[in-house]
């Protein structure tokens, strides 16, 4: 099977970089060998773990025939630890399989079949899991009397929610993939289906929360027997631990034997389990990474070869600040990594916005439109910079202004009108407040002021009831309303340039239009400045002034609306027209288009 | 909001009355069994009858359920069967300790939790780091360990503090601010790792959102952002997982509570269940399981005070 092998890679590779995390490494080392020391105990101890000798009692370690010494009975410290390992291990493995054998079935098939089953069986979890385990095991104690083995049978039943929940979340993701899908429609039965894609998914989950339950099992078996209501007739960790702190006082070191071997155990089970989610997790990061990197990579030679204005036919502008532009862009470099060796996402940009002038930039999704706005608003994502170039706002270098320093263009200079409008107001604060506040910071005007004015602001926007918007969590009100209220914070400390990326895209059609035209009113009363982000040449023959498309980082063509419609000089803007008139094609044609004009 | 409250008080009930009626019939569910382990091995089969009858359970189970039922709605949890003394006076005496410490945890646990999880998301780098070793480390060591690890060192050793004894807060707060330090750092320190990587994981989603950006595009400072709208939407999580972790805490508190010899709950438990004292330990399991509602109920309520999204669901 060809499928085999890449599954085998992936699965290599995980191990592989598992083992060379050092952390993980040595954990699973000390693992093993508190394993095989549980299991080769007759051979390593000479002596038997409940041969009293009373007359020999608190032998300090490394006396003749005991290595560790002996306890307050007599008893070889060692011997036990050894024998007590065995005890104590098996009975966490006890309470392992209990919660497994009840929490892996319960959850595939409350994860795989949802309904009642899943409903009760989620409720069952909730209530496990509202006691804590040691009241129920003390309550259990009452009744059983101190078994090991019976403590540890019950808590595996209320360690299995812990199986439960991981098993059946895993399973409602994978439930509703397409393979799965695609598998039921061939006829596959559900015992089939469950066996050969879900079994697969669940794997690692179940794997990783193993060795965290494991940890928990061995912890509170410990704690129990530690407190004194376990059966002190066996040797055990806790039993040890117990004797030892019943004689701190005599025998301080006794204590130590048995909590390093619980510490060791239960760190080296919880950092396995760690270690292994990150070996499995990372594998999903470096596929993401890579494919990231493959998607901008070659924006880079591309950029800087074929569209420097020499070698372009198209004239992009003057190097000459325009003298009464209020936004001057000059070489723009924006880039994201490391210094020395950043990914470039915006090259070579120049732009100017003059007062009252509306600059559409347009361009495919991953032209770097976006970024050149994030950097003039200084709002680039973290581990993007502007690497060269200047950004003249009033005279001010925006490139060179510090992250706090940017604070005093926000709002009153430069704003900024989001494309997504509900998840650009904060859920959890009323839509009023979110107006209001940055008034107060900005213009310093009190509430009452900045409150009429909200008001004033929602209804200039087209809001039909400003007092009840006012009042609402975004939530409560619909996106064409949220993206006024946007716009409104945006215009509300009367901004000089105001930057809106696709302030309609994400909007019904019917209301874009009406957005459309409350921008270009609101342009026009205050004689601001825009840049206009868009994918779309209707918004701009719309609305638009001049027109600068960007293609691959780089600006390719800027002129003004009508002569970019009449006579698109660059191949590219008369690829994007062509693409909007025709009534849009799709990717892989322009994609295909795309690389026949290379 | 308040519909949303009577709905989770509902849950809350049904959930109590689910574990009250478990409990019982498995505690209760072998009459010989208890009236024997009151007697002790030595005793007859007449005795054991005799006792079974005197504590009058030879009646069918669920009529024992409800007439337990009726009495413990009336405050009324029965008697012990080895000391005179009514369960619920035997509990409610040792409550304040426990509550007093859980409190306490809590409070220097949330405290400690946020303050290193807002760091780590702000600041990221080396501070980021380390708070991502302590909380493993925090979840990999057992808290009772970490408990003995303090007595011995900080009680024994260096006898810088009582190693065991309670002085209650109200006699003389200074005295046992004294006598719960330890305890108070042995049982938090599972509880901050948790929460702690919780509250970054929380933060640094919440400052990548989209309404972030936004708000800073606004001219907010940088600290009217972080603390007033990041930490309010992250704190949702925040207070969900420290909610989480207060049973865990509460389990905690009675190993402790032996460990530093304090007169709480965990002593009682560990005492009355030693010698089978079944109504004692009824008790003990219906005050645990309203403990952890009353919390589950405080915290749903925090989150619908943090998160105008969650009063709707």
């Amino acid at each position: 099977m060809s499928t085999s092998t890449p599954k085998q890679t992936v699965r290599d590779s995980a191990l592989r970089r598992f083992l060379s995390n050092p952390l993980a490494f040595l954990a699973s080392s000390i693992l093993l060998i508190i394993i095989a020391a549980a299991l080769l105990a007759p051979v390593l101890s000479p002596q038997d773990p409940n041969f009293s000798a009373i007359r020999d009692a608190f032998l300090p370690p490394f006396s003749p025939d005991h290595l560790l010494g002996t306890d307050s009975a007599g008893r070889d410290v060692w011997a036990r630890l050894l024998f007590g390992a065995r005890i104590s291990l098996a009975g966490a493995a006890l309470a392992l399989v209990i919660a497994a054998l009840i929490g892996i079935p319960s959850g595939l098939l409350a994860g795989y079949y949802g309904g009642w089953f899943d409903s009760v069986s989620t409720w069952t979890t909730n209530l496990v899991q509202s006691l804590p385990g040691i009241v129920v095991l003390l309550a259990a104690r009452a009744v059983l009397g101190p078994s090991i083995w019976y403590s540890m049978l019950i808590f595996g039943v209320i360690l299995s929610p812990g199986f439960y929940r991981v098993v059946r979340t895993a399973v409602i993701n994978v439930r509703n993939e397409l393979y799965v899908d695609a598998a039921r429609v061939s006829g596959l039965r559900d015992t089939a289906i469950i066996g050969r894609h879900v079994l697969t998914v669940v794997r690692a989950p179940i794997i990783i929360q193993g060795a965290l339950l494991l940890g928990i099992a061995l912890a509170i078996q410990s704690g129990l027997e530690f407190l004194g209501v376990g059966d002190n007739s066996i040797p055990s960790w806790g039993n040890m631990l117990n004797e030892g702190f019943r004689n701190i006082y005599r025998d301080p070191i006794s204590i130590l034997w048995p909590a390093l071997a619980i510490g060791l155990t239960c760190a080296a089970l919880v950092i396995i389990g760690n270690g292994l989610r990150d070996a499995l997790e990372e594998r999903g990061t470096r596929k993401v990474k890579a494919s990231k990197r493959a998607a901008v990579v070659p924006v880079e030679p591309v950029a800087i070869v074929a569209a420097r204005p020499e070698d372009d036919a198209t004239p992009v502008q003057d190097v000459a600040p325009v003298p009464d532009a209020i936004l001057s862009v000059r070489d723009l470099k924006v880039g994201y990594g490391e210094r020395g060796s950043e990914t470039v996402v915006v090259n070579n940009v120049r732009l100017d916005v003059r007062p009252g002038e509306v600059l559409g930039l347009v361009g495919e999704s991953g032209s770097g439109k976006t970024q050149t706005a994030f950097s003039i608003l200084g709002l680039l994502p973290a581990g993007g910079r502007v690497i060269e170039g200047s950004i003249l706002f009033d005279g001010e270098d925006l490139a060179r202004k510090s992250r706090s320093a940017f604070r005093e263009i926000r709002g009153t200079g430069i704003a900024y009108i989001p494309q997504e409008p509900m998840s650009n107001l904060d859920p959890s604060f009323k839509i009023g407040s979110q107006l209001v506040t940055p008034m107060i910071r900005r213009l310093k005007i009190d509430r009452r002021e900045a409150t009429t004015r909200a008001l004033e602001l929602l209804d200039r926007v087209g809001i039909r009831d400003p007092k009840r918007t006012f009042d609402a969590y975004p939530h409560e009100i619909s996106g064409g309303m949220a993206q006024r209220v946007l716009i409104a914070g945006a215009v509300s400390c009367r901004p000089r340039l105001l930057i809106a990326d696709e302030p309609t895209t994400a909007l019904d059609v019917t209301v874009q239009a009406e957005v459309l035209r409350l921008l270009r009113d609101l342009q026009a009363e205050s004689d601001m400045g825009v840049i206009l982000v868009t994918h779309n040449f209707g918004v701009v023959a719309d609305i638009c002034d001049r027109v600068a498309v960007m293609n691959k980082g780089t600006i390719v063509e800027m002129n003004d609306v009508e002569s970019v419609f009449a006579r698109p000089a660059h191949p590219y803007t008369q690829m994007l027209l062509a693409s909007t008139l025709e009534g849009g094609p799709s990717r892989t044609e322009l994609d295909a288009a795309e690389a026949g004009a290379r | 909001m308040l519909s949303f409250f009577a709905k989770r008080i509902a849950l809350a009930l049904s959930q109590m009355l689910a574990i009250s009626v478990i409990a019982f019939s498995l505690l209760y569910l072998s009459a010989d069994g208890i009236a024997r382990a009151i007697l002790g091995e030595q005793a007859t089969e007449a005795q054991v009858a005799a006792k079974t009858v005197e504590l009058g359970l030879d009646r069918p189970l669920h009529v024992r359920y409800f007439e337990w039922l009726t009495s413990a709605l009336t405050g009324d949890l029965g008697r012990s069967y080895f000391t005179p003394q009514d369960v619920i006076d035997a509990l409610l005496t040792r409550l304040p300790v426990t509550l007093s410490l859980l409190i306490a945890t809590t409070i220097v646990a949330a405290i400690i939790a946020f303050g290193l999880g807002i760091a780590a998301a702000v600041y990221r780098g080396w501070l980021d780091r380390v708070v991502q070793v302590l909380s493993v480390l925090g979840y990999a060591i057992p808290g009772f360990l970490v408990a003995l690890f303090l007595v011995v060192v900080f009680a024994i050793n260096l006898k810088l503090l009582p190693a065991t004894g309670f002085i209650p807060l109200t006699t003389d707060p200074a005295g046992w601010l004294r006598t719960m330090i330890l305890p108070i750092a042995a049982l938090s320190l599972g509880a901050i790792a948790a929460t702690a990587q919780q509250v970054r994981g929380a933060m640094i989603d919440v400052l990548r959102a989209d309404y972030v950006r936004t708000l800073r595009s606004r001219g907010l400072s940088e600290r009217e952002i972080i603390f007033k709208h990041v930490l309010r939407n992250a704190s949702s999580t925040g207070v969900t997982v420290l909610g989480l972790q207060f049973v865990g805490l509460l389990g905690g508190a009675i190993v402790v509570e032996q460990i530093f010899a304090l007169p709480g709950l965990g002593t009682v438990a560990i005492q009355y269940t030693s010698r089978g004292d079944i109504p004692v330990v009824m008790g003990l399991v219906l005050l645990t399981a309203l403990i952890v509602a009353t919390v589950n109920l405080l915290v749903d309520l925090a989150v619908g005070l943090l998160n105008p999204k969650a009063r709707i669901s």
